[in-house]
């Protein structure tokens, strides 16, 4: 067998095995949770009877491994199981309440992601080809600035500046300025797009709807991601302009952005890649910050929720989420590395 | 015959002239001068040798010819003419422009300096299609033709494997290849050869020499080997720290070079030490077979005896089996049948089943002092760690021991403080010996001890390890692919190939006729100092191939 698609199938079976131990861990974890749906929905009120009752009806009587042999049984066949705040005649299944949000975090994340990889991955390149330069050492203090920033502040800050397009002219500020000063700050203020800062969406919003409303949110998160995705791609280009074949393709007379681009990338993708997958994969499990800054309907904000209220197959099945993003982007990470390396890709 | 594809480019007209040339390197915080106020001059069609130790400046000449200074080097002063046109009054783009298409480089080691992400025919034709001087397709086809002309194997399909899926001297000639896809008026070797084979080096040194011939290119030849730069070079430039020692016609030179210091290079060669009959034996290898996990043999029922404080050479080129020789005496290898026997006794296989003293018994000193001194640890550390481990010295007894161990390789206290990064190749080289020594062995295994060395330099070390041979009586398995070396220090010679014992037997023995036939293959294929070795010896091959034949 080809040695790649026997990394790839090993790795996809060690994915797997991983998948299901974390499917332990989770329950395990909710199941030491302290609280008691029944006792929460029910209130302080529920007699000890109909406590029991609701109990039955939800399945939570029943012992845990049991119901962890049910629940993974049930995921299997791709069945999240009902939300506990389902009513007789009335079920809701977690799917069809993570769905939405799913969707609406999906589209956030891929949306940042075509943002943020390629100027990632460009403003790395550009470090790496004029590096010690005046450039070079902006884009490193820049993007270490909004990294170094938490993510609501730089979301709060966004917004300012967006609310201060219509209101700086009328602050106490802008009158102690001169009053060309202010009305040149005001004409660079007007200059940034009028991006809403609440991203209040619904599956009814149009396409280009939501990417407009999503904005602001999109812009938060680039900021956050994108320097470490930089700064890698800086350093894995520039250990390999120390390699003999770069001083070779120096003396056939390319050009830096040839030797850059064409001879050191290719054999620094690994690396890249890697930090990359990372941060995409924090795009999906770490926005909730960000959502709730932006009231934007993701499902960071629905997990949390779903933790108040101690609805057990929807925290379930987003950590389960959650975790399978992970595991699936470190493969897809791995699986470009052996692509990239001729070494596996041909062998002897 | 020699201008038939060169149009105009006549042999005879001046290509290259640098005047008073000074470029300085960058350590420890300040500039140091590399080359100081070198003359060349360098005519069409022409190949001058530039030879020295390592330091010598040789190679940074060579790539101040194409106007270039390695990172953390610089040009100082000095004039570079090519062709008329000066290299150090243009721009870097312009330079840029020349590299490649009219002045071009071939490296050391090919392994390194092909790029492993791409196939060798896109790096053959890149400076061709980047200096736009011909389509794709038409410089796939000139590189499969150059390909067919340095005799490579499947010249058609060769050029679509990847660096990696190549040996070391078929990499070698693409390389010659690539340089000369552009036809450039000048090529620069930088000691092209060094990483090879003897028997590799043969074919791609003819390789070389038939297409720079064939296009009348000119090209300077950066070697240390003064046998290669004798088949190669129509001059020879001696260098010494950054300065011309002197230049004359490669025959002249060689013939009666005018300088001491040239004189000391030329000698260096004619070490021999006369062999003396084992008297009883050491160690005994019988019937060894091993191999690395998988089910190709490395070693196929070896045998071998070393002789008590005598020398065994173990020669043959890389993949012989050599080192996997050395690792199964060592234990750190396990055969998978066989058996050997130190002093007398059986040894076992592996490391485990040893006893602390027969592993102080047995010690190895390996081709790269770098890699085998640890960067951390000062010379004194690296003394001691046997002293104390093997023989439980402390303190006084310690420090003295330490102290005279040094003497012993001819260095003294002054070095107990340093680091392996603050002594030379040829220092870190003879720690490594005292290292070994210092455990009283019976048997030491030098893996290649010379060939990271300077030629001067290596006679230095072979001179102290036959010197510390008389004194204390320790045999040594001599593992290396140099026949100079054999010739200097061995008493028997055993020549392996594909992993097997060819022949072995006492020095004059193996090294007079008649040979086995891969003997004569290796021996044959050892470069001497006489200018016309290699015409010689294609000519005789090529009727040997035609007698064979009919």
């Amino acid at each position: 067998m080809n040695p790649v698609v026997r990394t790839v199938l090993q790795r996809l079976g060690l994915g797997l095995i991983t998948l299901f131990i974390v499917t332990i861990i989770i329950f395990s974890a909710i199941a030491m949770l302290p609280g008691d749906f029944a006792k929460a929905m029910l209130g302080q009120s529920a007699t000890p009877e109909t406590v029991a009752a609701f109990q039955r009806e939800i399945g939570i009587d029943r012992p845990p491994v049991e119901r962890y042999f049910a629940w993974v049984g049930q995921i299997v066949q791709g069945d999240f199981g009902s939300s506990f705040a389902s009513r007789t005649g009335y079920r809701r299944t977690v799917a069809e309440i993570i769905a939405p949000r799913l969707y609406n975090t999906m589209f956030l994340a891929v949306m940042t992601a075509l943002i943020a990889v390629p100027l990632a991955l460009g403003l790395g390149i550009l470090a790496a080809l004029y590096r010690n330069s005046w450039f070079d050492r902006v884009v490193n203090t820049v993007t270490l600035t909004t990294i170094s920033f938490p993510e609501f502040f730089v979301a709060y800050m966004l917004a300012y500046l967006i609310i201060s397009r219509d209101t700086f002219i009328g602050t106490e500020f802008a009158q102690s300025l001169p009053e060309w000063l202010a009305a040149s700050i005001n004409w660079v203020l007007n200059l940034v797009p009028k991006f809403p800062t609440l991203a209040n969406i619904s599956d009814q919003t149009p396409f280009w709807e939501h990417v407009w409303r999503a904005a602001l949110p999109s812009i938060t998160l680039t900021l956050v991601i994108v320097a470490h995705m930089m700064r890698m791609t800086r350093a894995a280009i520039i250990n390999m302009l120390a390699s003999p074949y770069i001083d070779m393709a120096r003396l056939k007379g390319m050009s830096p952005m040839a030797i850059v681009l064409r001879h050191a990338l290719p054999n620094a993708w690994a690396p890249i890649v890697t930090v990359i997958a990372f941060n995409l994969a924090y795009l999906i499990v770490g926005v909730v910050v960000v959502e709730v800054v932006f009231v934007y309907p993701g499902i960071g904000q629905l997990m949390v929720d779903a933790v108040k209220s101690r609805d057990v197959p929807v925290v379930q099945a987003c950590a389960l989420i959650f975790a399978a993003t992970y595991i699936l982007l470190n493969l897809t990470a791995d699986i470009i590395s052996i692509a990239t390396n001729p070494r596996l890709l041909h062998p002897r | 015959m020699k201008n038939k594809n060169s149009g105009q480019r006549e042999k005879g007209t001046k290509l290259l002239s640098i005047r008073n040339l000074h470029v300085e390197g960058f350590s420890d915080e300040r500039w140091h001068p590399i080359v100081r106020g070198v003359d060349l001059s360098l005519k069409r069609g022409e190949v001058l040798g530039l030879i020295g130790e390592s330091g010598a400046g040789k190679s940074t000449i060579g790539l101040a010819a194409m106007g270039y200074a390695k990172p953390g080097c610089r040009i100082t002063q000095g004039s570079i003419q090519f062709d008329g046109i000066d290299l150090l009054a243009m721009t870097e783009t312009a330079r840029r422009r020349l590299r490649g298409s009219r002045i071009a480089y071939v490296a050391q080691s090919a392994a390194a300096s092909f790029n492993p992400a791409h196939r060798l025919l896109d790096q053959t034709v890149e400076t061709v299609v980047a200096h736009g001087i011909a389509s794709r397709e038409a410089a796939n086809r000139d590189a499969i033709e150059l390909y067919r002309r340095l005799h490579l194997p499947d010249p058609d399909t060769i050029g679509f494997r990847y660096p990696h899926q190549v040996s070391g001297g078929q990499l070698q000639r693409a390389m010659t290849a690539m340089a000369m896809a552009c036809r450039p008026d000048l090529i620069i070797f930088d000691e092209p050869t060094t990483a090879l084979d003897v028997t590799t080096q043969v074919e791609v040194l003819a390789s070389i020499r038939k297409i720079v011939e064939e296009f009348n290119t000119a090209a300077i030849y950066v070697t240390h080997d003064l046998a290669v730069v004798a088949q190669m070079a129509d001059r020879i430039m001696v260098l010494r720290h950054g300065r011309t020692v002197e230049e004359a016609e490669t025959r002249q030179m060689l013939a009666a070079p005018a300088e001491d210091y040239t004189r000391t290079l030329w000698a260096v060669r004619k070490l021999a030490k006369p062999e003396v009959p084992a008297e009883d034996y050491l160690l005994t290898i019988d019937n060894i077979t091993a191999a690395y996990g998988g089910t190709v043999k490395v070693l196929q029922d070896v045998s071998i005896k070393v002789p008590r404080g005598r020398t065994v050479a173990v020669v043959g080129e890389s993949g012989s089996g050599k080192s996997t020789l050395a690792r199964v005496i060592t234990g750190l290898l396990p055969p998978m049948s066989g058996s050997i026997s130190f002093a007398g006794h059986y040894l076992p296989s592996t490391l485990k089943e040893r006893s602390k003293d027969v592993l102080r018994r047995i010690q190895m000193i390996y081709q790269m002092p770098d890699n085998a001194l640890n960067p951390r640890q000062t010379v004194e550390e690296v003394i001691a760690r046997p002293l104390e481990f093997y023989l439980g010295l402390k303190g006084a007894a310690r420090d003295r021991r330490v102290n005279q161990l040094l003497h012993m390789i001819e260095m003294d206290e002054s070095f107990l403080d340093r680091l392996p990064v603050e002594l030379s190749g040829g220092q870190k080289q003879r720690i490594c010996i005292a290292r070994a020594i210092a455990a009283n062995p019976e048997l030491i295994i030098c893996d290649e001890v010379t060939s990271a060395l300077d030629q001067i330099v290596q006679e230095e070390i072979l001179k102290l390890l036959m010197r510390l041979q008389q004194e204390f009586g320790v045999s040594y398995i001599f593992i290396t692919h140099d026949i100079a070396t054999v010739q200097a220090i061995a008493d028997e010679i055993v020549v392996m190939h594909r992993g097997k014992v060819v022949e072995q037997g006492l020095k004059t023995e193996v090294l007079t006729p008649p040979h086995a036939p891969y003997t004569e293959l290796l021996l044959s294929s050892v470069p001497e100092m006489d200018p016309d070795w290699l015409t010689n010896l294609l000519e005789r091959r090529q009727r040997k191939r035609v007698g064979a034949a009919n």
